[in-house]
């Protein structure tokens, strides 16, 4: 053999993978936003591991665009009208990806899991006198105090997620996670062929039961045109991109804003904003550790706090993708309110910040402000903190750091100087934030709050006015009330409303914008 | 030689058993906690006090490490607190994809750097030394990252030649394996080459001005012979030193490679798990590096012998 004919040979066999690219049309390769570690969206919160998990589980009920929840896995269901009693009934025909038959025996193991771990689950068990099952298709509620909103809280998007598992799995304790990916939903998990951090693989559950309507978010019916969706799970972003760009992926949940002029760019590549309920950035205090344990210190911060510094910071200039929002809860929502955000608005008053800090004693005080540094939007965050809070006074030691410390300091509650804190920061996605349920972070319950331990008792009366509100006039009071007392009580200091892109190859059909990736009716020609 | 070989792998249990309880201890006093990775940002402290009790995290250090260890001389490496998988599945499945790269990288980084350094020296002065000297120096200096993107953004996106990311099997063709791991191993291999290539040249020209190799030019032996089998030949010790150390260094680039190029290997798992605080499957993939780094150590120690006679053990 010749040289010659060696390279020709070798260059051959080198382009073959060029050839493969072409085939596929029935397999989705999808970035998603973060590794998916693991895959139980009940014992954990990680919007990943909800997103993996409603392809592979059903919900009783689902949401659709408008957040109204309508019937999924349930054909319908009754309720007194003082709603104390829910009877549910289960579709027919309705299989596990084992073969075995979704009964009310699954389903109602399947609860008791979930409400030992949401939010609105505790408050349903709560309430709970029974939760029974009539016959293998229809399971009751019995409810010693009226529970108006049980539907949204079955179909609810937010993790923990109501999700339906076969008896054998949903027995797990609550707070373990689960060994088996079995569900009843359109896609099955390859278990064999996961490979944590690098890949995870799904494939089409053929006799899974689609719903006669059009599917929407997580209602109606779920039509998979995919026989496979991979997640590719790159480590680095620009090879995501550079992936993208290339063809060997087809659609990426959230390229970094840094990226998205390059993906512009490209005429093979569409981009569009992702989640239109987007994300509420979060400046978090510590509320029982010296400063911030005076209100008036929680105050001058937001005397002080520019959301438009902070949205420029995590997103850029693109005004596309943010705007200054004076509440705790996601703009544009039904129950939206902005009372009691007037200390957001208008100029920034720095010396109206330090007037009250010396007012208070604290002109000078130290914080400790800890600062995932691997996570680009918490990083962005901290920075522009540390030189608000430098501007107002304080004596500012930031401790950078990474999110899995971010992780574990926030829970202590010793003071800063023996490895507790003053402020971290995060974010909510506003699909948690369009009411007070799914809210944790809104949540001002003192020692059983979420981390930073808020402390009112009229953010907590408003929490109750809206879970017994009969009608949205009610939940709009109800929300306008926590909303004013949760300015006043500084539980935290709202950054900012921001959205994320996601951008696909145009080859690629039927992307819809939702606080999730919705694989039904997704289409690739 | 078989019983010193023996002998030295004995001496790799202490070895080992060192390094675990210096891998335990040093991620018990890390700050971190998998409870709340697992838990996610919306759980509730009271939520991850749970998860971790549920873990066995609030046990003492020592009943995890005796338990822990018991297990691994039980050939048991544990079960990921996060995709309750056994750890021994995850390095398998995983290890692949870094032999293949460190396979390649040593292939190619031999193959490129010894031949350059050989040339360097015998052309020692002229423009062609001074040109592998300056290749050298880039080499060094440029991050391995940064060839990385350099040679992605030039040869996969801009002419297509190869894939930006990804693996493909060996089990799959050496065609589309190559053509995965190419850009890969010349990115990790850049800095090796010219560790290599300089280290060559260096022993080379101590070697070329040894009376035996004057008396072989006197003898009119031909330069291909001087070069290669009188010179290289005793040179071969330092190289194949740098050799065997080199391979540490590849492990510590291929962690970087792995990500740039989104290759699914031992590297990627292990920076994963640093990330989430997965710590069985830290402690088994270091234990098993560190196995490796002293099998490599002990192959370059009888290697030795080949290279040079008058080494006995």
């Amino acid at each position: 053999m010749k040289r010659r004919d060696m390279m020709l040979g070798s260059g051959a066999m080198l382009a073959m993978p060029a050839v493969a690219r072409a085939q596929g049309s029935r397999v989705l390769k999808f970035v998603p936003q973060a590794n998916l570690s693991s895959m139980d969206a009940v014992a954990g919160t990680q919007y990943v591991v909800r997103n993996a998990a409603l392809m592979v589980w059903d919900t009783l009920y689902g949401v659709n665009a408008k957040l109204e929840p309508q019937p999924q896995m349930c054909e319908g269901h009754e309720v007194t009208p003082d709603f104390k009693t829910w009877t549910f009934k289960l579709r027919p025909g309705l299989v596990f990806h084992d073969g075995g038959k979704v009964t009310t025996r699954d389903v109602i193991a399947s609860l008791e899991r979930w409400m030992v771990r949401d939010t609105m689950g505790q408050m349903i068990k709560g309430r709970l006198d029974a939760l029974e099952a009539i016959d293998d298709r229809t399971f009751r509620f019995r409810l010693n105090k009226p529970f108006s909103k049980m539907l949204f809280a079955l179909g609810k998007n937010n993790a923990p997620v109501a999700l339906i598992m076969p008896e054998r799995i949903a027995k797990t304790d609550p707070f373990k996670l689960i060994g088996e990916y079995v569900g009843s939903g359109p896609m099955r998990f390859n278990a064999a062929e996961w490979v944590p951090g690098s890949k995870a693989i799904f494939e089409k559950f053929a006799d899974y039961s689609v719903r006669p309507e059009a599917g929407e978010w997580l209602s109606g019916g779920k039509r998979m045109y995919f026989d496979r969706i991979e997640w590719h799970i790159p480590s680095d972003a620009a090879t995501a991109g550079a992936a993208l760009q290339n063809g060997e992926v087809d659609w990426w949940e959230t390229p970094l804003p840094d990226l998205v002029p390059l993906l512009k760019r490209n005429r093979n590549i569409s981009v569009d904003i992702s989640d239109p309920l987007g994300n509420i950035g979060s400046l978090r205090f510590n509320h029982l550790q010296p400063p911030f344990n005076d209100v008036r210190a929680r105050r001058a911060v937001m005397m002080a706090l520019s959301q438009t510094d902070y949205m420029q910071a995590v997103v850029g200039d693109n005004p596309d993708l943010w705007r200054e929002s004076a509440s705790f809860f996601t703009p544009g929502t039904a129950a939206y309110s902005d009372a009691g955000g007037e200390v957001l608005k208008g100029k920034r008053d720095y010396e109206g910040a330090k007037k009250l800090l010396a007012e208070a004693g604290l002109l000078g005080a130290k914080v400790t402000l800890i600062v995932a540094m691997d996570v680009a939007i918490t990083k962005a965050e901290g920075e522009v903190t540390a030189d608000l809070l430098k501007k107002i006074g304080f004596d500012v030691d930031f401790v950078a750091t990474d999110w899995g410390t971010v992780g574990a300091r926030r829970a202590k509650k010793d003071p800063p100087g023996q490895g507790g804190w003053n402020i971290f920061h995060t974010w909510h996605a506003g699909a948690d934030c369009i009411n007070p349920a799914p809210y944790t972070a809104l949540d001002a319950g003192g020692d059983k709050a979420w981390f930073g331990w808020p402390k009112s008792e009229a953010v907590q009366q408003g929490i109750l006015q809206w879970y017994d509100a009969p009608d949205l006039a009610a939940e709009k009071a109800a929300m306008a009330a926590i909303n004013k007392a949760s300015f006043d009580n500084v539980t935290y200091g709202p950054t900012g409303f921001f959205q994320m892109y996601q951008a696909w190859r145009t080859n690629i059909s039927g992307v819809v914008k939702a606080p999730f990736p919705v694989f039904w009716g997704v289409q690739k020609t | 030689m078989f019983a010193y070989a023996v002998r030295r792998i004995i001496a790799t249990i202490p070895v080992m058993g060192i390094v675990a309880l210096f891998v335990f201890s040093l991620l018990y006093i890390a700050p971190g906690d998998p409870a709340a990775i697992i838990a996610g940002d919306q759980a509730t402290p009271a939520d991850v006090e749970r998860i971790r009790a549920s873990l066995g995290l609030d046990r003492p250090f020592l009943v995890r490490f005796l338990e822990w260890l018991w297990n691994v001389l039980n050939g048991d490496m544990g079960v990921s607190i996060f995709t309750n998988l056994p750890v021994r599945h995850m390095i398998a499945q995983r290890i692949e994809p870094t032999l293949s790269l460190m396979v390649l990288t040593l292939t190619f980084a031999i193959s490129f750097a010894v031949p350059m350094g050989v040339v360097a020296a015998w052309k020692q002065g002229a423009w062609i030394d001074r040109l592998v000297m300056v290749v050298a120096v880039m080499g060094f200096s440029v991050p391995v990252f940064v060839v990385g993107y350099i040679l992605a953004y030039t040869f996969a996106l801009q002419l297509d030649w190869f894939p930006v990311q990804g693996y493909t099997p060996l089990s799959q063709g050496i065609g589309p394996w190559i053509n995965n791991l190419a850009l890969p191993a010349i990115a990790l291999g850049s800095a090796f080459i010219a560790l290599l290539a300089r280290i060559t040249r260096a022993t080379m020209l101590e070697v070329l001005s040894q009376d035996y190799v004057r008396t072989a030019k006197a003898k009119g032996v031909d330069q291909k012979s001087i070069l290669f089998v009188h010179g290289l030949k005793n040179a071969a010790v330092p190289i194949v030193t740098i050799i065997g150390l080199g391979f540490a260094g590849l492990i510590g680039g291929a962690v970087v490679t792995e990500s740039v190029f989104a290759i699914p290997g031992v590297g990627r798992l292990v920076v994963d798990a640093i990330l989430r605080r997965d710590y069985p499957v830290i402690q088994g993939v270091v234990l098993m590096f560190s196995f490796v780094y002293v099998i490599v150590n002990l192959c370059v120690d009888l290697l030795y012998t080949v290279f040079d006679p008058r080494i006995r053990y």
